[in-house]
């Protein structure tokens, strides 16, 4: 070890062939343990990027108010943990809990409508004495692993018949977290299923005419639709029309965003959310923060991160050895950059203020614990391959 | 074709096409953030100036500073007008959702009467949204408390505080010194508005008026960064205010106490005036009121009390009421005389008791009825001798008589420092062809000679007059605003006190005989204010007035016994003093006192006893009645 630390002070201008041999071994070390607690080191470098940088912009947007980044220290805990342990579990014990899962979040969610209790307008909790949870949340997983499962079961790509029972299974837990009403957590949980549907192999013709339907099923969904939800939609498109009501969120996240310009007006800086005329601004708005303070620069360099591990996601799916591997890892992958993207879009203005937070960035435990136990599925895909026969 | 429910998995197709779909929406997602891309340049680059301008806008509000009112001083330095700190509770509609529910919970939080939300919503209506209209003033120690508690509850609501202005002499300066007061209307269209910004009070009446300019100073103001509920963060730039110039005034709170207390409870008027630079000392009109009542907004009622008084308190007697200036008026009426060589010192008039205009029945009639018999100037002053003045009045004529009045400022305005001022009638030929459109009469000559008939004066005017008739016709400008003083400067500015003008009056001589037949009355044997003249190291000039309110009939006595208290005479005095170097000249008037040498003499001695620091024993409580 000495001797290293003294080549690295003098690097020798030949390198003796036992140098060269110690330091493979060196790096050969510490991929290794990664690779023994099934960790994957290009995932966890980018979360672990992203959660301190969650911690600088949340100081900024919370206050600079330290009990507030320590609860979120906590639950960053909580969801590394929850990745960790997931990592551990063998990829086929996920395929064979896959439909009790499924079938157990739908009977949560049926609970949830009976029983559930509200907060913040919506039915969305389940109170099982002594902890509360959205079952919503599991079925983020749930839902593309059973459809994955399921549409694996038989040769790709798969048959009408499996197409539609795989869209109904998709069909019921939306219905049932929209009732709630979720309507962010149910089109992630729909895109989740829907990823899994077009990866499966689902032909180009079918896909068309799907996209005609959905148009087509937009009336209808309008008319479905509670009156929050409309006039969000409303306001997305002449966010000036209500300044002071539903287009104020559109109107002053803009402001934050434009004045932000290139650089940004720096850490701490930022009036819009300091001054309290940015709302949601630790929560869903915080991506306006984030380029009010650090500009476009900060901004591409966020999504770039982003970019990354969704394609170190896809390099995972494509590298898994079973199709409904490849079916889960894909969706995992693909929903995150859906997360991000409809956060931003909205944030943005390009599309409605739907509840979706920013992943890894935002304020809050709950969808934080998902993302990274999907991450930990992602990785239990990837570290577990060598151990299976093909 | 085998059927695809038997088909064999075929591992590598499969991953194929998976792959081929992963890439396929990879790249899907690649194309939607190069829009989420070109989203944020077009919001941070293009429109990078309007969005900051917004932001800006969003934060930076600018508030006035307003400058502190420069405060008011006696001559001796004692405070009459200062400026203390108070609490109000303070709107701005434009930043609350629903103003009639807020009024409504903070009536229930501080406990705020029918009266206070009806006032308010009478104010609401002369505000615009923008602006802050006060919910209520002076709040209490444990109000502010209670609110600041429950200030989350209320955007758009603050407790502010401000100086307002009070006077901590109540209503002894209430006429002099006058009042601040919301700005109106009419007063909006003349300020400078600039100027005005965050300044809720403005001079209307008296010292504060005149001298609003200077009291007033120039704005200050700062930029602020505020939050979304408008409450201010940080101060980001402030240019400092700059407070008003004190005003240090010639009156003196000695003298004026001293006028206030001894009118008493009749209505009239006392002005002193400084003969040497025309500066008013004391400035007392009858009855008076609280200045402190007007500063937040009197109410309407209260006003209206004040309004149809009959009394009428919120008339300034010194400077517009009207009297007939009555036997005052008769050194000037001798010095034309004198001057005008109708008359000499030695010219003597016989008083019958009454005086007929040759070719007339009608008798003017002296106060005595039993007449003076031989009178001079001395002796008709002394003893107020109506005949010798009818006489001297009829062989002037009004139009000299009216042309030397005019020297003294009779029937003109003085030009004191403060508004309001009325200019009083000294009649004339002109005058009345103009006004009534008749002939001048000769008998209204002579009851104009006595300082009856259409003569009107103010108090200040006949003070005035006997300032300028000590000084021997050297007239300054009556003052009540000695001089400033401003933050910056360390000394006071002096302002006035030039002498204005000098009486084209030649003989000294004459001066000096009208001045001994005015010594003659206070300290003669036989003057009617000779009561006054006892224990004083000096002499004092004067003259006793006593003026009709109500016409008797020939022959008929005047009887205040039986006459009503409205229509009892006006009681005159006006002196200088000392006589042969005045410093001080009064003008005394008592509405319906009675008689000029019992209750308005006394008065005028009071207060030279109190200027000059003379101990008196005992109150002479002989009158006699002219």
């Amino acid at each position: 070890m000495s001797q290293l630390l003294n080549d690295r002070r003098n690097p020798p201008r030949t390198i003796s062939p036992l140098l060269q041999d110690r330091r493979k071994v060196s790096r050969v070390h510490w991929t290794s343990i990664l690779q023994r607690i099934h960790l994957d080191g290009l995932l966890v470098l980018g979360i672990v990027a992203l959660m301190v940088f969650s911690a600088v912009v949340l100081y900024s947007s919370g206050g600079e108010d330290i009990s507030l980044l320590i609860r979120q220290g906590v639950r960053m805990a909580i969801a590394i943990a929850a990745m960790i342990i997931l990592a551990q579990i063998q990829p086929d014990r996920f395929k064979d809990m896959a439909f009790w899962v499924y079938g157990i979040g739908v009977l949560m969610l049926v609970a949830v409508l009976l029983f559930g209790t509200i907060g913040k307008g919506a039915q969305r909790w389940l109170d099982l004495g002594f902890f509360r949870f959205q079952p919503s949340e599991i079925m983020k997983l749930a839902v593309p692993l059973a459809v994955a499962v399921y549409l694996a079961e038989r040769p790709l790509p798969p048959s009408f018949a499996r197409l539609f029972m795989a869209l109904l299974m998709i069909a019921i837990p939306v219905v049932l977290i929209g009732k709630q009403p979720d309507l962010g957590t149910a089109l992630l949980i729909a895109s989740s299923g829907l990823i899994v549907v077009f990866l499966s192999g689902m032909s180009w013709r079918l896909l068309m005419s799907f996209i005609v339907l959905c148009a087509s099923a937009a009336p209808v969904l309008w008319y479905f639709m509670h009156d929050y939800q409309r006039r969000r939609v409303m306001t997305l498109f002449n966010p000036e029309s209500d300044p002071l009501g539903a287009g104020y969120h559109i109107i002053q996240s803009k402001i934050a965003i434009g004045s932000g310009g290139l650089h940004g007006r720096g850490w701490l800086q930022g009036t819009q959310s300091h001054l309290e005329f940015l709302p949601e601004r630790s929560t869903d708005f915080i991506f306006a923060v984030i380029a009010e303070e650090f500009g476009l620069i900060g901004l591409v360099m966020l999504i770039t991160v982003y970019l990354l591990i969704t394609a170190r996601g896809l390099y995972i799916a494509a590298q898994a050895q079973m199709s409904y591997m490849k079916l889960l890892a894909g969706s995992i992958a693909i929903t995150f950059l859906v997360y991000v993207f409809v956060n931003v879009g909205m944030v943005t203005g390009l599309l409605p203020v739907v509840g979706v937070p920013l992943p890894l960035i935002s304020y809050g435990g709950t969808s934080m614990v998902t993302l990274l136990a999907g991450f930990g599925i992602l990785m239990s895909i990837h570290t577990h391959r060598r151990m299976m026969s093909p | 074709m085998i059927d695809p429910r038997h088909r064999l998995k075929d591992h590598f197709r499969e991953s194929r096409l998976v792959s081929n779909r992963l890439i396929i929406a990879g790249l899907f997602f690649l194309v939607l953030f190069g829009i989420i891309i070109f989203r944020l340049v077009m919001l941070q680059i293009v429109d990078f100036e309007h969005f900051d301008s917004l932001s800006n806008r969003n934060r930076v509000a600018i508030e006035p500073l307003p400058p502190q009112r420069g405060l008011i001083y006696d001559r001796n330095g004692v405070l009459l007008a200062e400026n203390i700190p108070t609490f109000s509770l303070e709107v701005i509609p434009e930043k609350v959702t629903n103003l009639d529910e807020t009024i409504a919970e903070l009536a229930e939080l501080l406990s705020l009467t029918e009266e206070d939300v009806a006032a308010f919503n009478e104010r609401r209506k002369r505000h615009r949204a923008f602006e802050e209209i006060v919910v209520r003033n002076q709040l209490t120690q444990k109000e502010v408390a209670l609110f600041s508690v429950n200030r989350h509850r209320f955007p758009g609501v603050d407790v502010v505080g401000r100086l307002i202005r009070h006077y901590p002499q109540g209503t002894l300066f209430g006429h002099a010194v006058g009042y601040v007061g919301r700005i109106n209307q009419q007063e909006m269209q003349v300020i400078d508005r600039q100027n005005y910004k965050g300044t809720l009070q403005i001079g209307k009446n008296g010292v504060e008026k005149q001298y609003e300019d200077l009291l007033h100073g120039t704005v200050g103001y700062r930029q602020v960064e505020t939050n979304v509920q408008g409450r201010t963060v940080r101060e980001l730039f402030s240019e400092p205010a700059t407070a008003g110039q004190d005003l240090y005034l010639h009156l003196d709170i000695q003298l004026q106490k001293a006028a206030s207390e001894a009118l008493g409870e009749y209505n009239g008027s006392v002005v002193v005036l400084d003969t040497r630079n025309g500066g008013v000392l004391a400035m007392v009109s009858k009855p008076e009121y609280d200045p402190n009542a007007f500063v937040t907004g009197i109410s309407t009622t209260d006003y209206a009390a004040l309004r149809d008084n009959p009394e009428q308190p919120l008339f300034n007697r010194a400077l517009r009421g009207h009297y007939p200036p009555g036997s005052t008026f008769k050194p000037f009426v001798a010095l034309a005389g004198l001057e005008l060589n109708v008359v000499t010192e030695q010219s003597r008039t016989y008083c019958p008791g009454f005086y007929r205009l040759p070719g007339h029945e009608h008798r003017y009639r002296c106060w005595r009825r039993q007449g003076h018999a031989h009178v001079d100037l001395k002796s008709a002053m002394a003893e107020s001798c109506d005949v010798y003045f009818y006489d001297l009045a009829h062989a002037l004529g009004i139009d000299r008589l009216h042309g030397f009045l005019d020297y003294f400022g009779f029937g003109k305005r003085s030009g004191i420092d403060v508004p309001g001022e009325s200019a009083g009638l000294s009649p004339s030929r002109e005058w009345k062809r103009a006004q009534r459109n008749q002939a001048w009469f000769p008998g209204e000559t002579l009851i104009s000679g006595i300082g009856q008939g259409f003569n009107q004066t103010t108090p200040l005017q006949l003070a005035h007059a006997t300032a300028t008739l000590g000084m021997l016709g050297t007239v300054y400008k009556p003052q009540l605003v000695r001089a400033t003083k401003s933050d910056s400067d360390d000394g006071m500015q002096l302002i006035g006190g030039q002498q204005t003008d000098s009486l084209p009056i030649q003989k000294s001589s004459n001066w000096q005989a009208v001045i001994e037949s005015m010594v003659e009355v206070v300290h003669g044997k036989r003057g009617t204010a000779r009561h006054i003249g006892e224990d004083l190291p000096f002499k004092i000039a004067g003259k006793t007035g006593t003026a009709q309110v109500f016409g008797i009939a020939q022959d008929a006595k005047y009887d205040a016994e039986t006459l009503a208290k409205k229509l009892h005479d006006h009681a005159l005095f006006v002196a200088f003093a000392p006589a042969d170097a005045p410093e001080i000249a009064i003008s005394v008037i008592v509405e319906n006192g009675g008689s000029g040498s019992a209750v308005a003499a006394p008065i005028a001695r009071k207060l030279i006893d109190v200027y000059f620091g003379i101990e008196t024993e005992k109150e002479s409580d002989e009158p006699i009645t002219e």
